[in-house]
């Protein structure tokens, strides 16, 4: 945390935890009889309780959207570019609410929590959790808050698909969706890329079936290198070019195989941070979620369908350099919407940071947000 | 926000409740218009990122797309009751297949367009044996985006082999004044044409 605390951050914020025992019946057929909640929260709940955003987290996110957690700390939270005062997501009208989704490794029910049935981490027992379980349960957790209408649900990426199955789901639960760098599904070229990464956790000796926390070991290695093939499908050929080039980290060439190159010393960092502060279980939820989610599939492939009943107002963002959701995939969420005369907004932001841009600050991309946001604020009366 | 005088013009034409498509629709001035005074409801096209900033800001329905690129894309048939290009025509690559796709997806197209046969311009052409530049057509020939200029005459000769009906003209100068001589010579004192048109029934 700098010294001097900006004046547009939301400052130290604390996590806090809610206790569900409602059994949840999951798309797998299989029921989670309680489970926990980690979630953090920015602003102040109108008295109308009608200026409240949910921020659904993508792949590898978690509930710590803004701020810090201790003075301490290097980084804020994984948005703190957009959540905070006069931000687009501005604290100073909005209530922002941001969770650890279920299946998550920090703090809400997942792989390394304890399953009451047994005593023991759930491990790879823990049930295939989908977006639409995912919203449920974000639901539930709104229920609780007070929140009976959302000013608006947003994500980026794998969050935009659960803002996506907000709107389908509970029609009158928000008044506006934001869609960002997002699909309706994911293309086999993308499940193959999962698919790689799963692999790679999968066929590492340390993984043990999943049941490694019993061993005391980590699949290092493998979740090492699912996230670094993860990183070179969110970054572009150009900023990988303009980050890295062909720098040599040691100015010569050194005729081995050790770390030469900037971008695979970068690669191998972010790998091994990655496994630091992210558990192999939960790594293999988030990606079959991705897979999995195709929320069409339920009305003969037929996307308009599923969205007929939304009353939301959709914002749709796309990234141009973005390949691993490229704006193609967010127009046919916008053809979806228009079908059906539903009130929608697209922009694509131009870009060079490929599918992370939806995490970095750009100028035309906040200012859109603002403006939106200004509508959502306006409808929400703050 | 005092609307632009061609939009004004066009505004007049649009029946209440109905729904509408603008093409190349710049801050959103008309929709934002059109929903206040008259409920309309519909979206706006534009590429311009600018534009499209300011069309939320203006909390209107933007959606970014070139249109170029064509509107089926985006819309089935019969979406709008009006689908609107004003003063863009000139500027599209295919303004034929425009038209089509604007009676594709609408029942009534409505477009304007800077007259190439107003009397200056055939006078810089003429006497002065040079591309016209104008108030209404400012740019010069190698950096103009008009590709596609036409006059009066030419529209409705095409408007005739597409079996398109004229519904209404309107024909304007620079303020969007209209006069007895543009009444009775549209295709020579007229700066500015504004069509509203449908198919021929079947």
């Amino acid at each position: 945390m700098p010294a001097n605390l900006p004046a547009d951050s939301v400052g130290l914020v604390t996590p806090r935890t809610l206790r569900f025992s409602e059994p949840l019946a999951l798309d797998c057929g299989r029921t989670l009889e309680s489970y926990d909640l980690v979630y953090e929260t920015y602003g102040e709940l109108n008295a109308a309780r009608s200026n409240a955003l949910l921020i659904c987290h993508a792949l590898s996110g978690d509930h710590h959207a803004a701020g810090y957690h201790t003075p301490q700390d290097k980084k804020p939270g994984w948005w703190d570019s957009c959540i905070g005062p006069g931000k687009p997501f501005d604290t100073r009208r909005f209530f922002v609410v941001s969770l650890n989704n279920l299946g998550g490794c920090k703090g809400s029910t997942g792989p390394v929590s304890v399953n009451p049935a047994t005593g023991k981490p759930y491990g790879p027992d823990f049930p295939i959790i989908t977006v639409r379980d995912w919203v449920r349960s974000q639901k539930r957790l709104g229920d609780a808050l007070g929140i009976t209408q959302w000013a608006a649900v947003i994500g980026g990426s794998l969050g935009g698909m659960q803002s996506l199955q907000w709107a389908m789901d509970y029609p009158d639960g928000l008044r506006h969706a934001l869609v960002i760098a997002a699909a309706s599904k994911l293309s086999a070229q993308n499940i193959a890329f999962n698919e790689v990464a799963r692999q790679a956790i999968m066929s590492d000796p340390e993984f043990h079936a999943g049941h490694y926390y019993e061993h005391n070991v980590t699949p290092r290695r493998g979740l090492m290198l699912a996230r670094m093939l993860g990183h070179i499908t969110y970054l572009s050929d150009d900023a990988m070019r303009a980050k890295f080039g062909r720098e040599l980290r040691e100015g010569k060439l050194g005729f081995g195989f050790d770390v030469e190159f900037q971008v695979e010393s970068y690669l191998r960092y972010q790998g091994q941070s990655f496994v630091e502060r992210f558990d192999a279980n939960t790594y293999l939820l988030m990606t079959k979620a991705l897979d999995y989610f195709d929320p069409a599939a339920d009305f003969d492939h037929d996307l308009a369908a599923a969205l007929k009943n939304a009353q939301a107002g959709f914002l749709v963002l796309a990234f141009t350099s973005d390949w691993r959701f490229p704006p193609v995939r967010s127009r046919e969420i916008v053809r979806a919407l228009l079908d059906n005369d539903h009130d929608v907004s697209y922009a694509e932001i131009a870009s060079h940071e490929g599918h992370d841009a939806f995490l970095i600050p750009n100028p035309r991309y906040q200012a859109l947000l603002r403006a939106y946001m200004e509508r959502v604020a306006a409808e929400a009366g703050v | 926000m005092a609307l632009r005088p061609d939009l004004e013009i066009i505004s007049e034409w649009i029946a209440p409740h109905s729904r509408v498509l603008d093409l190349g629709c710049g801050d959103g001035a008309l929709l934002s218009y059109l929903n206040a005074t008259r409920e309309v409801t519909g979206y706006g096209l534009e590429l311009d990122e600018d534009k499209i900033q300011k069309c939320v800001e203006n909390k209107v329905n933007v959606i970014q797309s070139d249109l170029d690129a064509g509107l089926s894309g985006y819309f089935d048939a019969d979406s709008f009751d009006y689908v609107i290009l004003s003063l863009t025509l000139q500027a599209v690559r295919y303004p034929e297949r425009l038209l089509d796709e604007m009676l594709h997806v609408g029942s009534e197209g409505i477009v304007s367009f800077p007259n190439f046969g107003y009397w200056q311009n055939r006078l810089q052409i003429a006497l002065g044996g040079r591309m016209p530049v104008s108030r209404n057509l400012p740019n010069d020939w190698y950096n103009t985006p008009n590709i596609h200029l036409c006059t009066l005459r030419d529209f409705e000769n095409l408007c005739a082999k597409k079996d398109i009906v004229i519904l209404q003209r309107t024909v304007v100068d620079q303020a969007h004044r209209t006069s007895l001589g543009m009444t009775l010579l549209p295709n020579l004192l007229g700066e500015i044409a504004l069509y509203r048109f449908r198919r021929r029934p079947d």
